[in-house]
C-alpha cells in the first residue's frame, strides 16, 4: 500500500491549463521572434521565418491580441493562488537562499512562490501595456484614430515593454531548466510528491489534506 | 524610384556604412528653393507632379477653401496650402506654402524603418522610398517631423515626394521646378540655393518684409527643399509648418539607445542564468525529499484511519 502511495504523482495542471499555458508560449515565441525582426536590423533576417518583412508585419499584430486573450484566460484561471502575502515578502527579502538553493532556510512556499508570483503580475501588466501600445501602433486599422505624438510615445513603450517582457521570459524559462522537476508539471502534468515537498510544501500538505503545521 | 545610383549615403535599417569611395558631391548637394513671396497658389507644380509620376487622387469635392486636395495623399506629393494671415497693420495677407518632403539632411523617416533599404538617402541629400522593400509598418510616419509620408489604402505601401530622383540623376530639375510659371521653384546646389535666398531676403527686406528669411531647419541638419519665407521668424503662419522641427526624442529613444540597450538586457538576462546554472547549479529533488515526503502522507493518512 506504502509503495503505491510514494510512486502516485501529484496533478499540477489539468490537460486544459497545459494547453492554454503553450498556446501563449507558443504565440510569445512567434512574437518575440518577429517583434525582435522588426526592433533591430541585426535580427531583420528573423523576417524570413515569417513569410519575409510585409507578412511579419502583417502577422504580429494578429498573433499579439491572440497571445493577449489566451493570456487573459490563463490569467484568470490562476488569479486565486497568485495573492501576495506576508511569506512571500519574507521569501523576496531571502532572494539570496533563493538563488543559491538554500530552499530550508525559507518560508513555506504555497502553489506559487513570490518570484512566480511577481512575475504572476509582470505579465498582467506588460501583456496590457504592449496590446495598448500596439493597438496604437497598428498603422493598417487604427492609424487614423491616433496623434503623431501618441504614436510615438506607443512605439517606444513598445519596445520596452517588449524587452522586460522578454528577459522575464527568459528568467522563467530558465528557473524551469534550474529548478528539476518543474517542466514535466507544464508538460505532462505532474510533480512527484518529493518536488512539492520541497519546493511547495503548503500546497503540498494542502492536496495531501494535512493541517497546515506552520 | 529604383536603384539609378549607387551614390547612396544613408540606407535604412543599416549598421554599417555604405559604398563611400564615390564622393563627388558638389554644393552641399541638391535643393529645391520655395520662394513663398513668388507663390501665386496656381498648383501647375501639383499637376506636374501628378504628371511625371503617374499618380492620380480621387476627385474630392469643394468644401469652401481652396486647399486641393485638402491633404497629402499616397498620389497626391505636393500640396499648395493657402493660410489668411491678418499683419500688425490690419492688411490682409494671402500666405500659400507648397507643402511636400523637406527631404532632410537628418531624416527621421530613415531612421524609424525597420526595413533595409526601404528608404535611402543619395549622395546629393535626397531621401527617397524604395517600394519595392517598404513593409507597410508606418514608422516612417511616425519618424517625420513634417507629417510627410502617406501610406497607401491599395498596397500597404508608403509614398511620398521623391525630389524627381529619376529627373535629378540624368540631369534635370524636378517637374514642379519646370513648371513653375513664376519661378517661385528653383533647384540648383544647395548653396547656390542658399545664395539666391539671401538675394531674395535682402530684397524683400528693401520693400517691409523685416522678418524675411530662409527655412532650411538646423533641428534636422538643414533640409535639401528650403523656403523663403515672408515671416521666418513665425513659420507657424504657414499652416503650422514647424518652427524648430526636430526628430522627437521618443523617436530617438525608440531607434537609437533602446536597441543596444535592449538587445544588451536581453544577452545579459541569458548569460547570467547560464553561469547561474554553472556556478550554483540545478537545484534537485533527492529521494530524501521523496522519503520525507512519504512519510508525511503516510502520517497523514494513518491519522485520517484512526
Amino acid at each position: 500500500m506504502n509503495d503505491v502511495k510514494k510512486t502516485r504523482l501529484i496533478e499540477r495542471y489539468t490537460p486544459g491549463e497545459r494547453a492554454n499555458h503553450w498556446i501563449v508560449a507558443i504565440a510569445f515565441i512567434v512574437l518575440a521572434l518577429s517583434g525582435l525582426a522588426l526592433f533591430h536590423p541585426a535580427f531583420y533576417w528573423l523576417t524570413n521565418l515569417f513569410g519575409g518583412g510585409t507578412w511579419t508585419r502583417i502577422l504580429h499584430p494578429f498573433v499579439g491580441v491572440f497571445m493577449f486573450l489566451l493570456f487573459f484566460i490563463l490569467a484568470v484561471r490562476m488569479f486565486r493562488h497568485n495573492k501576495m502575502d506576508r511569506n512571500d515578502r519574507q521569501w523576496l527579502r531571502q532572494f539570496d537562499d533563493v538563488v543559491n538553493n538554500r530552499e530550508d532556510r525559507l518560508p513555506e512556499v504555497g502553489r506559487y512562490n513570490a518570484g512566480q508570483k511577481v512575475l504572476y503580475f509582470a505579465l498582467i501588466v506588460l501583456m496590457l501595456g504592449l496590446l495598448l501600445t500596439g493597438i496604437v501602433m497598428w498603422r493598417e486599422f487604427f492609424g487614423l484614430y491616433f496623434s503623431l505624438w501618441l504614436i510615438q510615445l506607443a512605439s517606444v513603450l513598445h519596445a520596452i515593454f517588449a524587452f522586460v517582457m522578454i528577459c522575464a521570459i527568459i528568467v522563467h524559462i530558465y528557473a524551469g531548466f534550474w529548478v528539476k522537476g518543474s517542466v514535466r508539471a507544464m508538460t505532462r502534468g505532474t510533480v512527484t510528491p518529493g518536488w512539492a515537498w520541497k519546493h511547495h510544501r503548503a500546497w503540498f500538505r494542502q492536496v495531501r489534506g494535512a493541517p497546515s503545521r506552520k | 524610384m529604383a536603384l539609378q545610383s549607387l551614390d547612396i549615403k544613408r540606407r535604412s535599417a543599416t549598421t554599417t556604412p555604405m559604398p563611400s569611395e564615390r564622393d563627388a558631391v558638389v554644393g552641399g548637394g541638391v535643393a529645391k528653393l520655395i520662394d513663398t513671396t513668388k507663390c501665386i497658389g496656381c498648383k501647375a507644380c501639383q499637376v506636374a507632379c501628378m504628371e511625371w509620376n503617374d499618380v492620380r487622387d480621387e476627385i474630392g469635392s469643394n468644401v469652401g477653401v481652396y486647399d486641393n486636395p485638402m491633404d497629402l495623399t499616397e498620389n497626391s506629393w505636393t500640396v499648395m496650402r493657402f493660410s489668411e494671415y491678418e499683419n500688425d497693420a490690419g492688411d490682409l495677407e494671402w500666405l500659400i506654402r507648397k507643402d511636400g518632403c523637406m527631404h532632410c539632411e537628418d531624416p527621421g523617416c530613415l531612421k524609424a524603418c525597420p526595413s533595409p533599404g526601404a528608404i535611402v538617402q543619395y549622395n546629393n541629400g535626397i531621401v527617397d522610398f524604395h517600394q519595392e522593400n517598404c513593409i507597410g509598418c508606418g514608422y516612417c510616419i511616425t519618424g517625420c517631423p513634417f507629417d510627410i509620408p502617406r501610406i497607401s489604402k491599395k498596397d500597404n505601401k508608403v509614398y511620398k515626394c521623391t525630389l524627381c530622383s529619376d529627373r535629378v540623376a540624368v540631369g534635370q530639375e524636378p517637374a514642379c521646378v519646370k513648371t513653375c510659371p513664376t519661378g517661385a521653384i528653383v533647384f540648383g546646389t544647395k548653396e547656390d540655393m542658399i545664395k539666391h535666398a539671401d538675394d531674395r531676403v535682402v530684397d524683400l527686406k528693401s520693400r517691409g518684409f523685416d522678418n524675411a528669411g530662409l527655412y532650411d531647419p538646423a533641428g534636422v541638419g538643414g533640409t535639401h527643399v528650403m523656403y523663403v519665407l515672408h515671416h521666418a521668424d513665425k513659420p507657424g503662419l504657414y499652416n503650422e509648418l514647424p518652427k524648430d522641427p526636430a526628430i522627437s526624442p521618443m523617436v530617438s529613444l525608440w531607434k537609437g539607445m533602446a536597441k543596444p540597450l535592449g538587445v544588451a538586457a536581453m544577452a545579459l538576462t541569458a548569460l547570467a542564468g547560464f553561469f547561474h546554472y554553472i556556478r550554483v547549479g540545478p537545484n534537485e529533488v533527492d529521494e530524501e525529499d521523496e522519503r520525507r515526503a512519504a512519510d508525511e502522507s503516510q502520517r497523514e493518512s494513518e491519522a485520517t484511519h484512526e
